[in-house]
């Protein structure tokens, strides 16, 4: 299963590495500060229905984001593996 | 040192560290709302003893980065470039220092004299997270300590490191450099993110142990049922229903009591004391200025449970688990899923709904939400609308007018958050943590729920006994009038009103209603009694029957619904939106939505002949 290139495409349970956020200093600013900056595994852990939110975890954090916001994170790339094989 | 040798020690940390509750913990309750030029928001402050060293500490807003721009950042730094500080407590979440040490980090390249506090030391045990303080003390050369604020562990140590701070502060007078420093703060912290990262990854190398594995397990089975895609929104709107249901079980009753024992001490204490003095004068101290006092007093049972369930919600991490849930609906209104919770808490009572909206930092966001909570069916205006139903209509028609009610109330909801959010935008981007579910304290609980009680009676007393007080001049003047008659200056703006009020078949009689009902919706009926000079219910069910149809009714109780709920409402979005500009905006706002549904509704109905038919 190869890695998508934004966080707002990542399938529940796949995880990645974050390669850049592409965003206005205010939102990088703020998900910085909440873990989400380069080089740091993520883990998307639930998408809500709707083009509701999303659920995701980085290092000792939980956070809920819009996928907006998401499609500002860019992911490395690579064939990264589910937990379960794929 | 500022002022008299008192020292200021600031109080600053991320959202969701626990960090009111430290500082509730470590300034007992003598907290209030203090006073700092320039500053917008309430910040509470608390003088306390450290040691035998007087200070005073100063709760700063919780934020993620001091160079951030939102409006809590925007205060912080203000505060930090304006005040003398003797030291600041930085708080951070023992389990999360590996993003929240960045705050640390930056408040020593401000050189500010500071002490680390790492709290929720009982979630790191659980969690498997490990510190070494010493090597971490050394490596940042500030005092750290590991605490638990909520179990009250560590608090002492906390003390004395921070009194330890001080006094050697003021041997080396070390702060006028600092000053200095935070004059160019983004010169200080203009430091690269990449640098920032790296020290943080070196000190968390050094100093932190992380579990191999995420251990909370019960938060992970827990979402995976609150948060379920079919079952997590029908879970969500039980747990509000009966939320909802517990504090106006438990609050009507309660408020309804306090309202009999404050009026059998007006009638049997207050009366007989100014017998003495004129008519009008013991009229006008006892339904005018003790009513208000009366009014005031009445919110404050509904508002302390309020604040109790709303911290459970709020402190178990369940709030943002609902913003979540409802963010596809909320978004495209311009608002998030902790505008839904309040406004669902709007209808039992307006007041601590719009006070709660404190939980949400952004000030548009803040404002809209402000704007939508007057519109949810209160109770205080459902008792209205049932009695006016049970005259009015056969009860299976009654219900349905009600219902339609409550439907118009989320409508208007809805549409003023269409037609303003662009207006009220949120400049902050939703990106909210969901921190691990966690249960409040019985202590946590109560001292915030009493901490609100205290700040709606401080906010809010004289702008209610004020109104309270004007209508009832109103009602009784000039002299010797028949108590809102339409002698009265009430009765007069009942008819100056008419040319406004006519053509939504609101008659002088109703119009003077409507003037009670500024003050609040309790007294409506009370109003009415007065003004048809009719006491008891079936009697005055008649009088009104007889005096007007059921279109004008349905008017009425649709006017009733969309303006102004009551006076405490008005005084708490003053309050809390600080700006007499905004409060003017959303009065006035409501009012043209009032007057135009009314009109609408009646106008179409008389068009179409409904006013003569028979319904009862």
């Amino acid at each position: 299963m190869r890695t998508p290139a934004h966080l707002a495409d990542l399938a529940p349970g796949q995880s990645a590495t974050i390669a850049a956020i592409e965003a206005h200093a205010g939102l990088r600013n703020r998900l910085e500060a909440l873990g989400l900056s380069r080089g740091q595994r993520v883990q998307m852990l639930r998408r809500a229905w709707l083009a509701g939110p999303l659920h995701v975890r980085v290092g000792m954090t939980e956070l809920m984001l819009r996928r907006a916001d998401a499609a500002r994170v860019g992911l490395e790339a690579g064939l990264e593996a589910w937990p379960v094989a794929a | 040192m500022a002022g008299g040798g008192v020292s200021t020690i600031a109080v600053l940390g991320m959202p969701n560290t626990g960090k009111s509750t430290l500082f509730n913990q470590l300034t007992g309750s003598h907290a209030h709302i203090g006073n700092w030029p320039g500053i917008t928001v309430d910040l509470m402050q608390a003088e306390v003893d450290l040691q035998g060293t007087p200070a005073q500490l100063v709760d700063l807003p919780g934020i993620y980065d001091l160079r951030g721009h939102s409006d809590d950042e925007a205060v912080v730094r203000r505060f930090l470039e304006s005040t003398r500080l003797d030291l600041v407590v930085v708080v951070l979440n023992a389990s999360q220092l590996d993003r929240q040490l960045r705050l640390a980090l930056q408040v020593r390249q401000l050189g500010l004299p500071a002490v680390l506090l790492l709290n929720m030391a009982d979630e790191a045990k659980r969690f498997g997270v490990s510190i070494d303080t010493a090597s971490l003390a050394e490596a940042l050369a500030m005092p750290v300590v590991l605490l638990s604020a909520k179990y009250r562990r560590g608090l002492g140590e906390a003390r004395h490191q921070m009194a330890k701070a001080i006094a050697k502060g003021v041997t080396q007078e070390g702060t006028d450099g600092a000053q200095a420093a935070v004059a160019q703060l983004d010169a200080c912290l203009a430091e690269g993110d990449d640098a920032l990262q790296r020290q943080i990854a070196q000190l968390m190398e050094r100093s932190v142990t992380l579990p191999p594995q995420w251990r909370d397990r019960l938060t992970r089975r827990l979402d995976g049922v609150l948060l379920h895609p079919l079952l997590g929104l029908p879970l969500f709107f039980l747990v509000m229903a009966l939320m909802f249901q517990a504090i106006y079980a438990i609050g009507v009753p309660l408020q309804e009591a306090l309202g009999t024992l404050l009026d059998s001490f007006g009638q049997g204490v207050i009366a007989p004391l100014i017998r003495g003095l004129p008519a009008f004068a013991q009229g006008f101290l006892l339904e005018g200025v003790y009513q208000g006092i009366g009014t005031v007093s009445a919110f404050l049972p509904v508002i302390f449970l309020f604040f109790l369930a709303m911290g459970v919600v709020e402190d178990s991490g369940y709030l943002s688990r609902a913003a979540y849930l409802m963010d596809a609906f909320m978004e495209r209104l311009g608002l998030d899923g902790r505008s839904f919770v309040l406004s669902l808490m709007g209808f039992g009572c307006n007041v601590p709904a719009i006070m709660g909206t404190r939980v949400m930092r952004d000030r548009g966001l803040r404002l809209l939400s402000m704007l939508i909570i007057p519109f949810s069916l209160c109770s205080a205006r459902l008792n209205v609308f049932l009695f006016m139903a049970s005259v009015f209509f056969a009860p299976r028609v009654g219900g349905l007018v009600i219902f339609g009610l409550y439907v118009m109330s989320f409508a208007a909801a809805i549409v003023t958050a269409l037609l303003f959010k662009g207006r009220f935008a949120s400049n902050e981007p939703l990106v909210l943590e969901l921190p691990p579910y966690r249960f409040p304290t019985l202590r946590q609980m109560f001292s915030r729920a009493w901490l609100e009680v205290r700040h709606f009676w401080f906010w809010s007393r004289r702008f209610i006994i004020f109104g309270v007080v004007a209508v009832w001049l109103l009602n009784n003047l000039p002299f010797g009038v028949e108590p809102a008659s339409a002698q009265s200056f009430s009765g007069w703006i009942g008819r100056a009103l008419m040319p406004v009020l006519g053509p939504l078949g609101i008659n002088p009689k109703l119009a003077v209603a409507l003037l009670f009902g500024f003050i609040a919706k309790e007294i409506v009926l009370g109003g009415l009694a007065v003004i048809y000079g009719q006491a008891n219910p079936l009697a005055l069910g008649h009088a009104l029957a007889l005096d007007v149809n059921w279109v004008q009714a349905v008017s009425f109780m649709l006017f009733t619904l969309l303006y102004t709920p009551c006076l405490s409402t008005v005084a708490v979005i003053r309050s809390e939106s600080k700006s007499a500009k905004f409060t003017w905006f959303s009065v006035l706002w409501s009012l043209a939505l009032a007057w135009v549904t009314s009109f609408g509704f009646y106008q179409l109905a008389t068009a179409l002949g409904w006013g003569s038919l028979v319904l009862h």
